[in-house]
C-alpha cells in the first residue's frame, strides 16, 4: 500500500517536473516598468503566443524601483528575464558591462537599422553614439511634450483679457517665452487654479528631463560627446538663462509641487489644478479616457515650442535588449523578428503602443489616431537624450542635486547649479579616462 | 522502553542540542550576517561596482579618504544629526507628557493607551504617505488646522526637514510613552506618600522622585529612538526624496543612492563602515549615561 502511495507521488512530481520544464522552455519573459504601455504590450504578445505557441509574459515593476530591481539582477547575472525593456541611458552600461548582447549583425541582417525612424535607432539601439553597433531594437518611442486644457485657451473672456495684457492672441504656444505668458495668465491661486505642472522630482531623472528641454531649446549642450568637455558647453550664458526661465516656470505651478513626476503632471490635468501640463507622450492615453479625466473632452497636446537656439525634446522611451544571462536567446530573437514586421507594428501602434517604426509613424491612420498622435511625430524630429555613457547614473545624481537645489529649494544662482554640475561631471569624465 | 521513556523525560541530549539548534544558527548566522561584515568591509577598500562585471580593485583607504573630504556627505551627516535631535526630543517630551497624563487615573485608560499606540504599528511607508497628503497646501488639514492657508511644507528647504520629523514625532512618541510608563507604574506609591507628608511641591516630587527613578527607561527609550533616527530611509525618501536640493538627504537615503541607483559598490560599503562606526560611539555614550543612572 505504501509502496503504491510512493510510485504514485513520484509519478506525479515527475509529471509536474516535466510539464514545467516544457512549459518553461516554451515561455519567454519581458521586463518593463509598470505603466499602460506595458499592458498594450502584454496584449500585443498574445497574437505572438497564437502564431508560435511561445508564451510571453510582461513582468512589471514600479518606475521608481525600475532601474534598481535591473540592474540588481544584472548584478547577480540572473535569467529572471530574456527581455528587457531598458531606459535609453542604460545603453553604455548594458553594453559595456555585458549585459546586453550584442545585436549588430542581426539589426543589420533584418533591416531594422532601416525600418525604424532614424532619431529612434540613435536613441533606443545604439551605442557608442554613431559607431553602428546595436544592443536593442527599439520598441517605445517616446518625448516630452504637453497637454493643455483647450476650454480655457479657447473661451472668449480668456482670449480678450490675454490680448489685452500680452498684445496678442491666446494659442498653442508657439515660443517657451509665449508658454510662460501663458503660465502666468492662467496661474490663479485664489481659483485653485494654476499655470503650468513641470517635472520637479529628485528621484531618478525627473527634473532632469524638465530642464533638459529648455537647456536645449536655449542651444546649450549637456557637453560635448567627442571630447567630454562640459565646462563651456552647459554652463554658458544661454545655458544658466534656460535654467533661470525653468525656475520661473516653477512659480507658476501648483502649490507643493517640488517633487512631481508624470503622475503628478497628469494629476494636474485630471483634477483641473493646471492649464498645460509637461509630460511624456506614453502617459498621454490616460488623458483621453473619460473615466479617468473627467475633462477628457477638453485636453488638447501641443509639442515642445521653440527656445532661442532651437526647438528640442527630451527622449523618452525604451529599447528591448535580449539579456545575456537568458539561457532562453534564441526564442527571444524569434519574438524580436516578429515584432519587428510591420503588421505586428501596425497592431502595436492601434493598441497604443508608440511604435518606432518609419513607415507606421508617417501613416495617416497613426497620425489621425489620437489627439495627440501628430504631436508625438513632430516631437520625435527634435529629440535629445541624456548621456547614454555607463556612469550615466553617477551624472544623474548630479545634475539632479544641483537643478533641484536651484529650481525648487531656492538655494544659490543657475551659474552655481550649472557650473556644479560641469566641473562634477568633468571629474567623473577624467576619471573614466574620457576627459583628457 | 524503559530507556526511551527514560531519554524523553531528560529532554534532548547536549549533542542533539548542538547539532540541531546551535550549529545551524551559527552557520545561519555566518552566512547572512558575519560573511557580508567582513567581505563588505573588504570592499570598502576596494573599486568595485557590482554591475560592472569588474573584479574589485584594492585602493587602500581611498574610498574613505575621498567620503571624509566629500563636503556632501558630511551636510548629510549635519542633517541627520539635526533631524535626530529634533525628532527623539520631540519624541522624549511629547511620549512622556502623555505618559505622565495616562498614570494617573482616567475613565477608558486601556482603551485610550492602545488608540496611543495605532502609529507606531503602522508601516512607515503608509505613514509616508499619508502625511505627504496631510502636508498638502490644498488639500491638507494639518494647513486647515493652523490655518496656515496655503503654506508649503515639504517643497519647503527650510521646513522639510521639520515636517519628516513632526512625522517621526507622531508615528514614535508612543514608544517613548510606552517605556515611561513601564517606569512611571514601576515607582513605588510610599515615596509619594512620604513626599506629601513632608509637604513637599508637586515640582520638587517629579524632580526628585519621578523623574530620577524613570530616567533608566527613558534612556532606553533614547537609545533606541536614537539608533532608529539616525538610520531613517522610508519616511524622508517617501516624503521628499531627499529634497529639495539636498535638504532633507539624510545619510541613509546618500547611502542608498550610492549603493543602489549609482552602484558604487565599494564606496558605498565604506560609508556604510563610516556609519557603523559613528552609530557604535554614539551607543557607548548612551549605555554609560545608562550604566552611570542606574547607579543612582
Amino acid at each position: 500500500m505504501v509502496k503504491k502511495g510512493s510510485v504514485f507521488v513520484f509519478a506525479i512530481l515527475f509529471f509536474l517536473t516535466v510539464s514545467g520544464a516544457a512549459i518553461a522552455a516554451d515561455s519567454l519573459s519581458i521586463f518593463w516598468a509598470e505603466w499602460d504601455p506595458a499592458t498594450y504590450l502584454q496584449e500585443l504578445v498574445l497574437d505572438f503566443e497564437k502564431e508560435t505557441g511561445i508564451k510571453v509574459t510582461v513582468e512589471t515593476t514600479p518606475w521608481g524601483d525600475f532601474q534598481t530591481k535591473t540592474f540588481r539582477e544584472f548584478a547577480a547575472k540572473g535569467d529572471s528575464w530574456d527581455i528587457v525593456v531598458g531606459d535609453s541611458q542604460w545603453l553604455g552600461a548594458g553594453a559595456t558591462q555585458g549585459h546586453y548582447v550584442d545585436l549588430t549583425d542581426w539589426f543589420i541582417k533584418n533591416g531594422v537599422d532601416k525600418s525604424m525612424a532614424p532619431a529612434t535607432i540613435v536613441g533606443y539601439a545604439e551605442y557608442p553614439k554613431g559607431s553602428k553597433k546595436y544592443w536593442a531594437v527599439p520598441l517605445e518611442g517616446d518625448a516630452n511634450g504637453w497637454a493643455y486644457r483647450k476650454d480655457y485657451f479657447e473661451d472668449p473672456k480668456e482670449k480678450a483679457a490675454f490680448k489685452k495684457k500680452y498684445g496678442y492672441a491666446l494659442a498653442v504656444p508657439k515660443t517657451w517665452a509665449q508658454l510662460k505668458d501663458i503660465a502666468e495668465f492662467f496661474h490663479r491661486p485664489s481659483e485653485n487654479r494654476y499655470g503650468v505642472a513641470i517635472y520637479t522630482q529628485k528621484d531618478y531623472d525627473a527634473i532632469t528631463m524638465g530642464v533638459q528641454n529648455v537647456v536645449f531649446a536655449w542651444g546649450a549642450d549637456l557637453g560635448d560627446p567627442k571630447t567630454y568637455r562640459v565646462n563651456g558647453v552647459l554652463n554658458t550664458p544661454a545655458g544658466i538663462e534656460a535654467l533661470e526661465f525653468y525656475k520661473e516656470l516653477y512659480q507658476f505651478t501648483p502649490p507643493d509641487w517640488g517633487n512631481v513626476f508624470f503622475q503628478g503632471n497628469n494629476q494636474a490635468i485630471t483634477e483641473g489644478l493646471a492649464a498645460m501640463s509637461m509630460n511624456y507622450f506614453a502617459f498621454f492615453p490616460a488623458l483621453i479616457n473619460p473615466s479617468v479625466n473627467k475633462y477628457a473632452k477638453v485636453t488638447g497636446f501641443f509639442a515642445n515650442p521653440s527656445g532661442p537656439g532651437g526647438r528640442y525634446a527630451s527622449l523618452g522611451g525604451q529599447g528591448a535588449s535580449i539579456i545575456s544571462y537568458s539561457k532562453k536567446q534564441a526564442l527571444a530573437y524569434k519574438f524580436l523578428e516578429w515584432f519587428i514586421r510591420d503588421d505586428v507594428q501596425k497592431k502595436w501602434a492601434s493598441l497604443g503602443g508608440y511604435t518606432c517604426n518609419a513607415n507606421v509613424l508617417q501613416s495617416k491612420t497613426f497620425l489621425e489616431d489620437t489627439p495627440y498622435n501628430q504631436a508625438f511625430y513632430e516631437t520625435m524630429f527634435m529629440v535629445k537624450d541624456f548621456w547614454a555613457v555607463p556612469e550615466y547614473a553617477e551624472l544623474l545624481e548630479i545634475c539632479q542635486r544641483n537643478w533641484h537645489q536651484y529650481v525648487v529649494g531656492g538655494k544659490g544662482t543657475a551659474k552655481d547649479a550649472m557650473d556644479g554640475i560641469a566641473d562634477g561631471w568633468e571629474k567623473i569624465f577624467k576619471k573614466e579616462g574620457r576627459l583628457k | 522502553m524503559n530507556n526511551a521513556v527514560a531519554a524523553a523525560r531528560r529532554g534532548m541530549s547536549d549533542l542533539t542540542i548542538r547539532n540541531v539548534f546551535i550549529i545551524p544558527t551559527i552557520t545561519f548566522l555566518i552566512i547572512i550576517n558575519i560573511f557580508p561584515l567582513f567581505y563588505s568591509l573588504i570592499l570598502s577598500f576596494a573599486d568595485f561596482s557590482a554591475v560592472s562585471g569588474d573584479p574589485p580593485e584594492w585602493i587602500g583607504i581611498r574610498n574613505y579618504r575621498e567620503l571624509l573630504r566629500d563636503p556632501h556627505v558630511w551636510e548629510s551627516l549635519y542633517l541627520t544629526m539635526k533631524y535626530v535631535l529634533i525628532s527623539v526630543s520631540g519624541q522624549l517630551v511629547v511620549g512622556f507628557s502623555i505618559a505622565l497624563l495616562l498614570n494617573r487615573k482616567i475613565p477608558a485608560k486601556g482603551l485610550v493607551t492602545t488608540l496611543l499606540l495605532l502609529p507606531m504599528m503602522m508601516s512607515m511607508a503608509i505613514v509616508g504617505l499619508f502625511w505627504k497628503l496631510l502636508y498638502s497646501p490644498t488639500w491638507g488639514i494639518i494647513n486647515y488646522l493652523l490655518g496656515l492657508g496655503k503654506f508649503v511644507w515639504l517643497s519647503n528647504a527650510d521646513m522639510a526637514l521639520l515636517a519628516i520629523a513632526i512625522t517621526d514625532i507622531w508615528m514614535w512618541s508612543p514608544f517613548v510613552m510606552l517605556l515611561s510608563l513601564a517606569g512611571l507604574s514601576a515607582i513605588p506609591q510610599h515615596l509619594y506618600e512620604a513626599a506629601a507628608i513632608d509637604r513637599a511641591s508637586g515640582w520638587f516630587t517629579f524632580s526628585r522622585i519621578t523623574l530620577p527613578l524613570v530616567t533608566p527607561l527613558l534612556l532606553i527609550a533614547v537609545i533606541f529612538r536614537t539608533l532608529e533616527a539616525f538610520k531613517t530611509f522610508d519616511l524622508a525618501f517617501i516624503m521628499t526624496g531627499g529634497g529639495p536640493g539636498t535638504a532633507t538627504e539624510l545619510i541613509a537615503i546618500k547611502l542608498y543612492n550610492m549603493a543602489f541607483p549609482q552602484w558604487q559598490t565599494g564606496k558605498s560599503c565604506a560609508l556604510a563602515y563610516i556609519l557603523l562606526v559613528m552609530i557604535i560611539g554614539i551607543s557607548n555614550i548612551y549605555i554609560k549615561y545608562l550604566n552611570k543612572a542606574k547607579e543612582r
